[in-house]
């Protein structure tokens, strides 16, 4: 390999290795007793207009097949799950970032996916293909996108 | 998730007589084995808006029967090293396949539990001398929706005991398996929330009793394992194949399910 290729490399590794230092990995997570999650993945605060794309968006949180969101303008909004109007007012910050972790330490049995998950699964698949998971299968969403979607859920008050 | 009476509010309620002279039973007080799960079982048809239900009241309007009649064509045509159809064996079509489709998925000589597929293929390669056709080819799709539509209006009527059983055991723990990255099982989504809207899909029962079903999305048919393929992908899950041993167990378990309602020969879905 030539010299200056190589040296490249490593400071792109120390980069993103700094980068990612403060973020929780999905397997570090520390859940209370309520199935809340108090520490932010990331350190730096959500974006709650990002959290509302990630909402809506079918490929990420895709939250709008279950739940109604009056809030956001997607079309057949589902009705799995609860209605979202007012999670702001109804939960904590830490216990909305519990439930978009993943929500089966808050509501036992739960059919809501784990949004910030490695494993483990049975069967995992790459994503919509049918076809196995690569072994280093990424959580449904990342660490910052899970800290916006929460910031979007804090704005969802009871007016 | 709603309460059971909501449920049904989101159901239609309506019948459904193919013709006007093939009344199919689409809502029935569930088999004993589904106690605690189920209380009534109810066709997937029901789910659907007024128009597509509409195109399987009548022949007519149900796309599904240009396939059943290339296969009605096909019963008679000679094929293979030894020169016979179908036919030649088993008569007229009416009379020869009635009743065949709501015994399926069914255990064969061997101890095999073999779906519909699997019968047509034995009899092309051992008893015809012809290539074995793919589980989702056109060929095999038309054979299929032909024999199935000699069948409307009788029960599903699936053995689920005695050898059969252990089969039914795999299938049933398999519907209750939350696969893939999603977690979620067969029940999640048609036990649990049958009747409620995941984005736009308006969730039924997830029977499979008017299978082979003719797909407007598709604009052509799918049988049962294609759809159960689509299902578990759906969950972010490594699907199984068509045609393999978990399919075929999945197949005699769901059709169990399904006990009480009548075989419908060809349903139309979105
Ligand atoms: C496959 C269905 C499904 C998906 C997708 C889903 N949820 Fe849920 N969610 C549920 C169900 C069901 C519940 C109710 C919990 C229970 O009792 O099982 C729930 C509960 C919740 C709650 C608590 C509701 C309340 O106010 O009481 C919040 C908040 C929530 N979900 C947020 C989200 C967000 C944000 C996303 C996307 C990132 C999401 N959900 C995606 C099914 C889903
Ligand atoms: C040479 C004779 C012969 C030919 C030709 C033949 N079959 Fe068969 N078929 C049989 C026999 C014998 C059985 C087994 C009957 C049994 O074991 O009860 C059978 C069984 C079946 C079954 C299962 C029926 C049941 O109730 O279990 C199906 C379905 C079937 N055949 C379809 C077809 C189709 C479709 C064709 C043409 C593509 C065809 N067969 C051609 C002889 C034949
Ligand atoms: C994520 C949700 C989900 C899961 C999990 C799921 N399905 Fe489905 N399934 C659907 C949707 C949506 C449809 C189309 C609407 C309907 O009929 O429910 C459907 C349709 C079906 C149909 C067609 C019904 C008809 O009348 O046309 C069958 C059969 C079926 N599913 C079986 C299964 C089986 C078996 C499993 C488990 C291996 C499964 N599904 C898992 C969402 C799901």
């Amino acid at each position: 390999m030539n010299r200056h290729v190589a040296w490249a490399a490593l400071a792109a590794t120390f980069t993103a290795s700094a980068a990612f230092a403060a973020e929780t990995a999905p397997m570090d997570v520390k859940f209370d007793d309520a199935g809340g999650v108090e520490a932010s993945l990331t350190g730096q605060p959500g974006d709650p207009s990002k959290g509302a794309e990630v909402a809506s968006t079918k490929s990420l949180g895709n939250c709008v097949s279950c739940h109604v969101v009056s809030a956001l303008d997607a079309s057949f909004q589902g009705n799995i799950g609860p209605e979202l109007n007012g999670a702001g007012d109804r939960w904590s910050e830490a216990q909305l970032r519990g439930i978009v972790i993943d929500a089966k330490h808050t509501f036992e049995g739960t059919v809501m996916p784990g949004m910030y998950k490695t494993g483990p699964f049975i069967r995992p698949g790459d994503g919509y293909t049918g076809k196995a998971a690569p072994a280093d299968l990424p959580p449904i969403l990342n660490a910052q996108q899970v800290e916006d979607v929460v910031a979007f859920l804090m704005t969802l008050k009871e007016e | 998730a709603l309460s059971s009476a909501a449920l049904h509010a989101e159901m239609a309620d309506d019948e459904l007589n193919i013709n006007g002279d093939t009344p199919i039973t689409v809502k029935a007080p569930a088999a004993s084995h589904l106690e605690g799960h189920l209380d009534e079982v109810y066709s997937g048809w029901l789910f659907r808006t007024d128009d597509t239900r509409a195109m399987e009241q009548d022949d007519f309007d149900n796309p599904i029967m240009i396939f059943a009649e290339k296969g009605m064509d096909n019963w008679s045509v000679a094929d293979g090293s030894e020169g016979k159809s179908c036919a030649d064996c088993h008569g007229d079509i009416s009379e020869g396949m009635k009743g065949v489709r709501a015994t399926m998925p069914k255990l064969n000589a061997k101890g095999e539990l073999w779906s519909m597929e699997d019968y047509i293929n034995d009899c092309r390669t051992n008893r015809m001398g012809a290539e074995a056709w793919g589980w989702d080819s056109g060929p095999m799709h038309n054979m299929t929706v032909a024999i199935s539509v000699q069948s409307r209006g009788m029960p599903v009527n699936v053995t689920i005991d005695g050898d059969a059983a252990p089969f039914w055991e795999k299938g049933k723990e398999m519907y209750y398996t939350r696969y893939g990255q999603l977690e979620l099982s067969c029940a999640s989504c048609h036990e649990e929330n049958y009747g409620n809207f995941i984005r736009a899909d308006h969730l039924s029962q997830g029977q499979i009793q008017a299978f082979p079903v003719y797909r407007l999305k598709n604009a052509g048919v799918v049988s049962i394992h294609n759809r159960f393929k689509g299902c578990i992908r759906d969950t972010r899950a490594e699907t199984f194949g068509v045609g393999s041993p978990e399919f075929h167990a999945l197949e005699l378990y769901v059709a169990s399910r399904g006990m009480g309602l009548d075989i419908e020969g060809g349903g139309v879905r979105p």
